[in-house]
């Protein structure tokens, strides 16, 4: 089936000269490093303040100027912000993807594009042309030289806003804030806005259905991407220390710390930072100062992607073992290797999970949504101080670069948990103290912070194998002792990880189990599935390892089918190692194509699956 | 009855010991922290405000056998530099006293060794250097020299990584060699590196009894006895101190460091002045070429900022901040959340 009739199929329900009021997708063709991102943030944050559920994912090359880039936006009244596979709006501002990109259009779909492209490129007949005097209107602006493409890029935004109907004054508002108020730079593109705007009233005559109208489903929501809403996280657990090493898609993540962390964690009285960021020189050494400000007591993280996963490898096992507390950030993106650096992906879980040489056990946190970002932001800090432990915070590039709607972010519900830390007192109250010794039962030992001035208080943390008491230690029964409690300070830990959310649907054969930003998909695809008579159950997994709920959920339902975006269904896997008696009814549906999941795919792959 | 001298806090030498060394008999890195002890005591330091960090190998095992009383990080093989950089930016009041070796720094850890001297982490990094990997049983190190010989691995064909060159070149602001044969000057310069504010580098050459101390290595016991060329007779005086000896007018040149102890210059054979970046340069080159080991305080610049004046902290340690220090108002978040709606 052609990539035409795909979309044909899409369509189907569109009626010739109906209006198709808040329901479509829009796909922005343009050259990477033209400035298109200001018009298309303009057009989404517009939409947004008139009210439309909508989302924008931006499919960018890795590359820093030339090469095509599409910004998709989506318009849903049912509130679906998941990918669509089909488009119904093209604007076409790069002539080099021209051809590919009309066939991506759906039956009598519309097309704008700059009015000097040859007439012969625009060849299918059923498409709505709009053209656009792109280099006119530039020419009548005179901008400054440097100026020119971003100026260019807004007579789309102007001629789509005038025949999508959305409303100017919402477009002005978007340009005051991307431009953070600086009346100059608004005025500059908002003259062309307008301008463009009214050549098409002038001079083009609406002649397709799509359009939009002002609604009421955004009010109270933000508009936010996952990195901004992770660091704000960190900012409101109290993060003391960040390293990092720039990294697509994760580099916004410390960028935003930097952005954030002087207006909010300045001390008043002084003047000084009660926080340090330091862009290391590596990933090796951004986990490794990491682990030492941990050790030492701050509240400590990274962020980083796959490739530098790999480089924190022997860290990980270090922070594990040596039992330090340590939040790390993974903006998954597509691997092996370099893979596709600006491609989202959820291919690093089993890696993480089992990050480190020997029989190393990883905490993981898989947040949904920008909400659960600034949540478990926080939150993480507290688990790995509780657990003394890393933390891995599973995100990825969708979610971690994309704009996404969402419920304004919660303050922390609950006072910070600095964990097991004995004080100066402490130990004079004690008696004795020995680093690693389970004295509660929960595998948890207790710790001291350097500069503790108590004799009992100091250790030499280590690697190497140790007794009770971190001394170099060779005896076996120290060895198996250690894991032992490890094991048992791992498996308690799932009582204070965030539990999974669980929409059972009575009487259903089928469980869906998702994580991270596979949510909307799944959520969207579930709909379509009860419309073709398919019940489903639904389960999404927000950190590793599962607690019991996970299990019988599996149980309660015949088949299941673990929905993820890799090519070795890796958490599938992971839930067969846990439950493998159960394993025969845990299936796999993966994709991994470097984009995000569709509520269509899923429709269509569990339909075959259950040959229906 | 015995009497046992206490230091200026009120402890004994004792209170700088660890636990018993498991290195080899006469190993150098045995004497380099009995000289650690010898200088934490002069100095009268809190050793719960001292933080010993390492790296791997035979020298990164030691400082399980020094200041017990101190905390300690024994972490990653070559990477022990940013754990202590995320470890004095967690706590500034800490004085971090790290022990690596010619492997650990040379070799796996030249990368990180770098860095961690481009931002001048405050801290006190001994290089004990053998020329050679000893838990693993004799392979050549960076450091080995061109031409030598090892009994199972053969002739060493490449030129040794001059780790105060290295320093020099990144900047470092306390440069200083030495040899575990002169306990003394070990001590001395231990001594100096711990009062100086900013990344300072001991380059200490330590012989390995086991594998590299054939007559004619340059790591050697033999070798170093017979070649040490001092650049000057060291002594730090305490802040707090008199100074106790009589120098001749000319004969000392007197250094203040950050902590206002004063460190005396005693001239040997040559004019020698460690302030004098390419007076030092000439030095480390001769001493490379023609395989001198020339000890003693090499270079010395007190002006540099150091990573904690650039990172501009509040006062108390960011470890020991409380929550209401660490988490911004609910008002604050709303403010935000506002911007984005």
């Amino acid at each position: 089936m052609s990539t035409h009739e795909v979309a044909a199929l899409e369509a189907g329900s569109q009626l010739a000269g109906e209006e198709i009021v808040n329901d479509f997708s829009m796909v922005v063709a343009t050259v990477n490093g033209s400035g298109s991102q200001t018009s298309n943030m303009a057009i989404i944050r517009a939409l947004f303040r008139m009210g439309l559920p909508i989302s924008g994912k931006n499919l960018f090359p890795s590359n820093i100027q030339g090469l095509p880039t599409w910004f998709t936006i989506r318009v849903s009244a049912d509130g679906f912000v998941a990918r669509r596979d089909a488009t119904e709006i093209l604007v076409a501002m790069n002539k080099a993807t021209l051809v590919e990109d009309l066939q991506s259009l759906v039956p009598n779909g519309v097309c704008f594009h700059p009015d000097d492209f040859e007439p012969g490129l625009l060849a299918r007949p059923d498409i709505t042309y709009y053209p656009m005097p792109v280099q006119q209107l530039v020419r009548e602006a005179a901008p400054p030289k440097e100026m020119r493409d971003y100026i260019a890029n807004m007579v789309y935004v102007g001629v789509v806003a005038n025949i999508l109907r959305i409303d100017l004054g919402e477009i002005r508002h978007a340009l005051e804030t991307h431009f953070q108020g600086k009346a100059k730079a608004v005025a500059m593109n908002m003259d062309v806005v307008e301008s463009a705007a009214a050549w098409a009233e002038t001079n083009l005559t609406k002649r397709d259905p799509y359009c939009v109208r002002r609604d009421q489903q955004t009010e109270g929501l933000i508009l936010v991407d996952g990195n901004t809403a992770a660091a704000l996280g960190a900012v409101y657990g109290g993060v003391g220390f960040a390293a990092w090493y720039p990294i697509t898609p994760a580099s916004s993540l410390a960028e935003a710390l930097g952005d954030y962390l002087p207006s909010l964690r300045t001390d008043p009285e002084t003047g000084k930072a009660t926080y340090s960021i330091i862009q290391a020189e590596d990933e090796l050494a951004a986990i490794g100062m990491a682990i030492g400000a941990g050790w030492v007591g701050a509240r400590a993280m990274t962020s980083t992607s796959g490739p530098g996963i790999s480089l924190m490898a022997e860290f990980s096992g270090l922070a594990f073992f040596a039992e330090v507390p340590v939040v790390i950030w993974d903006i998954q993106r597509m691997g092996p290797s370099t893979g596709l650096p600006t491609r989202t992906s959820q291919g690093d879980i089993m890696f993480v999970r089992f990050l480190g040489h020997g029989d190393t056990r990883q905490v993981m946190l898989l947040p949904g949504s920008p909400a659960e970002c600034f949540e478990f932001g926080w939150r993480a800090f507290d688990l790995a101080e509780r657990l003394q432990t890393p933390v891995f915070v599973m995100s990825d590039l969708d979610l971690g670069m994309n704009l996404w709607m969402s419920e304004p972010f919660v303050f922390p519900d609950k006072p910070m948990d600095r964990g097991k830390v004995l004080t100066a007192d402490d130990l004079e109250r004690l008696g004795s103290f020995a680093r690693y010794r389970d004295i509660d039962g929960d595998g948890i030992p207790y710790r001291t912070l350097p500069g503790n001035e108590h004799p009992l208080s100091p250790y030499l943390a280590r690697g190497t194998g140790h007794s009770e008491e971190a001394v170099y230690s060779e005896r076996p029964d120290d060895w198996e002792a250690n894991m032992e409690r490890l094991l048992r300070k791992h498996t308690n830990s799932r009582t204070i990880l965030p539990r999974p959310v669980i929409d059972l649907s009575a009487g259903a054969e089928i469980g869906l189990i998702g994580f991270g930003t596979t949510d909307p998909a799944i959520m969207e695809a579930r709909q379509r599935l009860l419309g073709k008579g398919v019940d489903t159950s639904y389960l999404r997994l927000r950190a590793v390892p599962f607690v019991e709920d996970v299990g019988e959920f599996i149980e309660e339902h015949d088949r299941v089918y673990v929905i993820e975006m890799n090519s070795d269904g890796q958490m599938r896997q992971l839930l067969q190692l846990e439950y493998p008696e159960l394993a025969a009814r845990v299936r796999s549906l993966r994709r991994n194509n470097g984009l995000p999941l569709t509520a269509r795919w899923i429709t269509d792959n569990l339909l075959a699956a259950e040959e229906i | 009855m015995a009497t046992t001298t206490l230091n200026l806090i009120g402890l004994d030498k004792a209170g700088y010991k660890g636990k018993s060394s498991t290195l080899c008999q006469g190993c150098g890195h045995n004497s380099i922290s009995s000289q650690i002890i010898a200088a934490c005591f002069d100095l009268s330091l809190d050793p719960s405000k001292i933080i010993k960090l390492s790296g791997i190998g035979c020298s990164s095992k030691s400082p399980a056998y020094f200041l017990g009383r101190s905390h300690g990080f024994n972490s990653l093989h070559g990477r022990m530099p940013s754990v202590a950089t995320g470890a004095v930016i967690a706590n500034h009041k800490l004085k971090a006293l790290g022990v690596s070796g010619d492997g650990d720094t040379a070799s796996i850890g030249i990368g990180q060794f770098i860095h961690m001297l481009r931002r001048n982490v405050p801290m006190v990094y001994i290089i004990e250097n053998n020329g050679v990997y000893g838990l693993t049983k004799g392979q050549f190190s960076a450091t080995a020299d061109k031409g030598q010989v090892l009994k199972k691995i053969g002739r060493n064909p490449f030129m040794p990584v001059d780790v105060c060159l290295e320093a020099f070149v990144a900047n470092c602001g306390f440069i200083a060699r030495s040899f575990a044969g002169d306990p003394r000057q070990v001590r001395e310069l231990i001594k100096a590196a711990l009062t100086f504010d900013g990344t300072a580098i001991l380059d200490i050459i330590s012989p390995c009894v086991t594998f590299n101390n054939r007559d004619e290595s340059t790591k050697s016991y033999v070798w170093g006895k017979g070649h040490e060329e001092p650049l000057h007779d060291v002594t730090l005086v305490p802040k707090r101190e008199e100074i106790e000896v009589d120098y001749e007018p000319g004969e000392v040149t007197e250094v203040e460091m950050h902590d206002g102890s004063r460190l005396m210059l005693k001239k040997l054979d040559r004019d020698y002045d460690p302030t004098d970046r390419m007076a030092a340069l000439a030095l480390l080159h001769q001493a490379h070429v023609d395989q001198l080991l020339v000890t003693g305080l090499i270079y010395l610049n007190r002006d540099q900022e150091t990573l904690l004046d650039v990172q501009g902290m509040v006062d108390t340690p960011l470890g020991a901040l409380d929550e209401k220090a660490l988490r911004p108002s609910p008002e604050s978040l709303k403010e935000i959340m506002a911007s984005m709606s």
